[in-house]
């Protein structure tokens, strides 16, 4: 049985006091043990940003990689081996911005993998720079005189590019993003989870009494249909995008067992790579 | 009449033709008879329309590259004549088709024959009109005077799925250029017979390297198409499923070489392959790649750059790229094969030594050698020697013994060399990252750390065994070398053997590791020689420009430069020799 100390990592976060990634941390690390998994079979993939640091922080296989590809690489981890975790999590810049092709393509291919996006609404590593979530008209850095660009909705963008798992969370709540997370783990195919994770050094727009105030918890709307495609895009229209809770999801063929000949076979990591003579002789026949 | 030992045609029409497909039928049925062939591909970036050729070269011994003189052109359009008729020997043909080539608007060279040959309108008398092809087979193996019953089996292969009536049709058509031929004409360039050979195949480099990359233990391959490298991707899409494994094709070069790093941080032996601006995408994959010490291959079939270049067109001009790409600096290995038979052979080498030396490992082929097609002797490739090595790797008893919390995957060792854990293993976890990293993975910007696992990354290296790292032919004293890598191999062969005929001390060093540079293994050559000449389809000699750094030869290295897209033929090295010596 997985506890939350074999899940700790003996390193201080190199965060600022107060920052919305502790949550995000601490609410992984308390999935992972609810859901029994052992740190061994955990991959936690993460990419370059403040957020990305967090692949450092919990004692499982952890693998911070380049700023907008962690998506791409969690992909080929689970290509490779089925039987482990793969959760990948990084900076709305990251996910959305340099990221942003991978995010759609993952989406639609729906490899079974979790991926957590730590919106702050700004760069945070390079402090204080737009991003693409951040408002018409927000004041940055790099828009003193205000953003002249329309932010990007990521619940919006990942239904249209048909992710199968679609959730929405804010640090504020270490609760509810656990159990966001552990669905998004148990789901098999591509899961989103976007959380509000405030910047308090550079964000002082987004904070947590603003989410605290604004945000609209589904819970609390029983009309809601989370497999109805349609109601989970108005509804992410109405809010504006400020929502909590199980966007949609619907169950769809994983990426794996789409591929001709590879549902249930043993994991490419586990194959024995020496070929026989015969099957030399079928590689070569057609070139005979 | 003179019987021949080695004859060359030209098969020339619009692109989408099937101009191939003649080549593919001839190729296959007088491999069959025990010759040797090369085939290369002249094609343009249009799919349909404009001009595309192939050449193929038949020789009763080995052959390399493809052959500047052509005995026979079967010509289906006007720059088939227009283009290549100034490389027919005196006493050459052309075939046309009169269909679509109206001889009289082309001025015909003098010693040479233009004989009207209704392909078009026989085949369509057979049936149908795309049965031209097949009449040209027929008529090409007339001239060269072949039996023409080992053509059965190879229509046969070739139109099988299409069932038998096709196969009859295709076969007639075959014996019908054939009969006209014969009535038309003497058997003008009749090929010295050949003794029945040991098993061989006929194939591209990107087919070897598919093949090769299988035999290697490569199960997973991630890849966006690209010309040349696309047959790659489209190969192990067919193929790595009968072997457990998987290709995918990606939403671009970043998110493939991504894959591949995934897929080789978890255990799988991981390719891609690309070219031109696929490699300049991957750049920072490659440093990643680099400074987390991950098994990866990346196989870059050159061609011409920079931005888009020449897409269909050779050049060897990825090299500073390959050996130096990626901000900073991290380790590679970069294989350079030079025949289909190494190109296969390398790719095993490229994977063990992937996973021994824990890099990235390029394989530098090149558009000519990626989609010329050779003869391949299998007696030669002795694939029952083929090893997998994964290099060095922490079992489970020592984790299990381990007393430390995170696996230290990045401990400082005498050969720079640390056992990976792959995840899944109990114990074994660790941190991973581009950013310098302590013992444990993570990350630390301690001076001395630095400094250490730098020279860790960098020390790998020195161990990389030597041995074919070059090959060596021509004369052991050589006074004047010539050196190359990659396809161009074939006319550099070719220049010395003329060379060496002459009376010239000529040797040849194909360098068949780029990096790190056997610079030891090259010296050897190069103190002896007089004059050395480095031979590279590039335009600042890169080759060149990296022996430099290596050897003190300046004074007396030439370089031979060639990057107009066409591939640098023997007569082109041996006049840039002449007038040097
Ligand atoms: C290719 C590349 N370009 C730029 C950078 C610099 N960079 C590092 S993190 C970052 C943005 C961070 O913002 P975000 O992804 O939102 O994460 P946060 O720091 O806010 O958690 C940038 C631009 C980089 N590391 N790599
Ligand atoms: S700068 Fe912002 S995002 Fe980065 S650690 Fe500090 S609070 Fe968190």
């Amino acid at each position: 049985m997985a506890t939350l100390h074999d899940y700790r990592m003996d390193i201080t976060p190199n965060w600022c006091p107060g920052c919305g990634d502790f949550s995000v941390l601490a609410a992984i690390q308390k999935a992972a043990v609810n859901l029994n998994i052992e740190p061994e079979n955990f991959v936690l993939q993460s990419g370059i940003g403040c957020s990305g640091r967090i692949s450092g922080y919990l004692n499982v296989y952890g693998m911070h990689t380049m700023h907008g590809r962690s998506l791409a690489v969690a992909q080929g981890v689970k290509l490779a081996n089925r039987d482990l975790t793969v959760v990948c999590a990084g900076g709305d810049g990251d996910g959305f911005g340099i990221g942003g092709n991978h995010f759609v393509h993952a989406a639609r291919r729906n490899i079974d993998i979790t991926y957590i996006v730590m919106d702050n609404q700004i760069y945070g590593l390079t402090k204080g720079q737009m991003s693409p979530t951040s408002p018409k008209g927000f004041l940055t850095k790099s828009s003193p005189e205000g953003n002249p660009e329309s932010p990007i909705s990521p619940l919006q963008l990942a239904l249209s590019a048909n992710a199968s798992f679609i959730a929405q969370g804010f640090s504020g709540d270490i609760k509810h993003i656990t159990s966001l997370i552990e669905q998004g783990i148990r789901h098999k195919g591509f899961a989103f989870i976007n959380i509000f994770s405030p910047c308090v050094t550079f964000n002082k727009v987004f904070t947590y009494d603003f989410f605290k105030q604004n945000i609209v918890n589904l819970d609390d709307d029983p009309q809601y249909d989370s497999t109805d495609r349609t109601m989970a895009f108005d509804k992410v229209e109405q809010t504006d995008g400020f929502v909590k809770g199980l966007i949609y999801r619907k169950e769809r063929m994983d990426f794996v067992d789409a591929l001709p000949g590879r549902s249930g076979k043993e994991n490419l990591s586990n194959q024995d790579l020496q070929l026989s003579a015969d099957q030399v002789q079928n590689l070569l026949q057609r070139y005979m | 009449m003179n019987i021949k030992s080695e004859v060359s045609c030209l098969v020339g029409g619009m692109q989408g033709e099937g101009i191939e497909s003649v080549g593919e039928i001839l190729a296959k049925a007088l491999g069959r008879n025990g010759y040797y062939l090369f085939g290369y591909r002249n094609f343009s970036s249009r799919i349909k329309g404009g001009h595309s050729d192939f050449h193929l070269r038949i020789g009763k011994d080995p052959v390399y590259n493809a052959s500047e003189r052509f005995e026979l052109i079967l010509a289906f359009d006007h720059e088939s004549i227009e283009l290549h008729q100034r490389s027919l020997i005196d006493g050459g043909v052309i075939l046309f088709d009169p269909k679509t080539v109206k001889i009289d608007q082309i001025t015909i060279r003098g010693g040479i024959q233009s004989i009207a040959f209704p392909f078009s309108d026989m085949a369509a008398e057979l049936g149908s009109k795309q049965m031209k092809n097949m009449v040209a087979v027929g008529a090409a193996c007339a001239l060269f005077d072949q039996p023409i019953g080992v053509f059965g089996d190879a229509v046969r292969e070739q139109f099988a799925k299409k069932g038998e009536a096709i196969v009859e049709k295709n076969m007639a058509a075959v014996k019908k250029g054939h009969e006209f031929l014969q009535e038309l004409m003497d058997t003008r360039f009749p090929l010295e017979k050949q003794p029945q050979s040991g098993q061989r195949l006929f194939l591209s480099g990107n087919d070897a390297i598919s093949i090769g990359a299988v035999l290697g233990g490569c199960r997973f391959m991630a890849g966006y198409p690209i010309t040349p490298a696309s047959d790659i991707l489209e190969n192990l899409v067919q193929m790595l499923p009968n072997y457990g494994g998987v290709a995918v094709q990606t939403e671009d070069e970043l998110a493939a070489i991504a894959m591949v790093i995934g897929a080789g941080y978890a255990g799988t032996r991981a390719m891609t392959a690309t070219a031109g601006p696929g490699i300049s995408l991957m750049q920072e994959a490659i440093g990643l790649a680099g400074a987390t010490e991950t098994p990866i291959v990346i196989v870059d079939t050159q061609r011409g750059g920079p931005s888009s270049g020449m897409a269909t067109k050779i050049e060897q001009s990825d090299l500073h790229a390959m050996i130096t790409g990626t901000h900073g600096e991290a380790p590679r290995i970069v294989l350079a094969p030079s025949t289909v038979e190494e190109a296969m052979l390398d790719m095993p080498k490229a994977f063990n030594l992937a996973e021994k030396y824990q890099c990235p490992v390029f394989v530098a082929s090149d558009l000519v050698l990626s989609t010329s097609k050779q003869t391949c002797e299998m007696a030669n490739l002795q694939l029952e020697d083929i090893q997998i090595d994964r290099g060095k790797r922490v079992a489970e008893t020592e984790l299990a013994m381990s007393g430390d919390r995170v696996y230290k995957r990045f401990a400082i060792t005498d050969d720079g060399i640390t056992a990976r854990s792959i995840p899944g293993q109990k114990k074994g976890m660790h941190h991973v990252t581009g950013i310098e990293h302590g013992p444990t993975g993570h990350p630390s910007e301690n001076p001395a750390n630095r400094v250490a696992q730098m020279s860790k990354r960098a020390r790998k290296l020195q161990c990389v065994p030597m041995n074919d790292a070059i090959k060596y032919e021509g004369i052991p004293q050589a006074e004047v070398l010539l050196i190359g890598f990659g396809s161009t191999y074939g006319a550099i062969r070719e220049a010395r053997l003329w060379m060496q005929k002459e009376g010239a001390a000529v040797g040849h060093v194909h360098v068949r590791m780029l990096h790190p540079l056997p610079a030891a293994e090259i010296s050897q050559y190069t103190e002896k020689a007089k004059t050395i000449i480095v031979v590279e389809q590039n335009s600042t000699g890169q080759l060149a420009n990296l022996l430099k750094q290596h050897i003190s030869i300046h004074a007396k290295l030439h370089p031979c430069l060639k990057f107009d897209g066409v591939p640098i033929s023997p007569s082109e090295i041996t006049s840039f020799c002449r007038e040097l010596i």
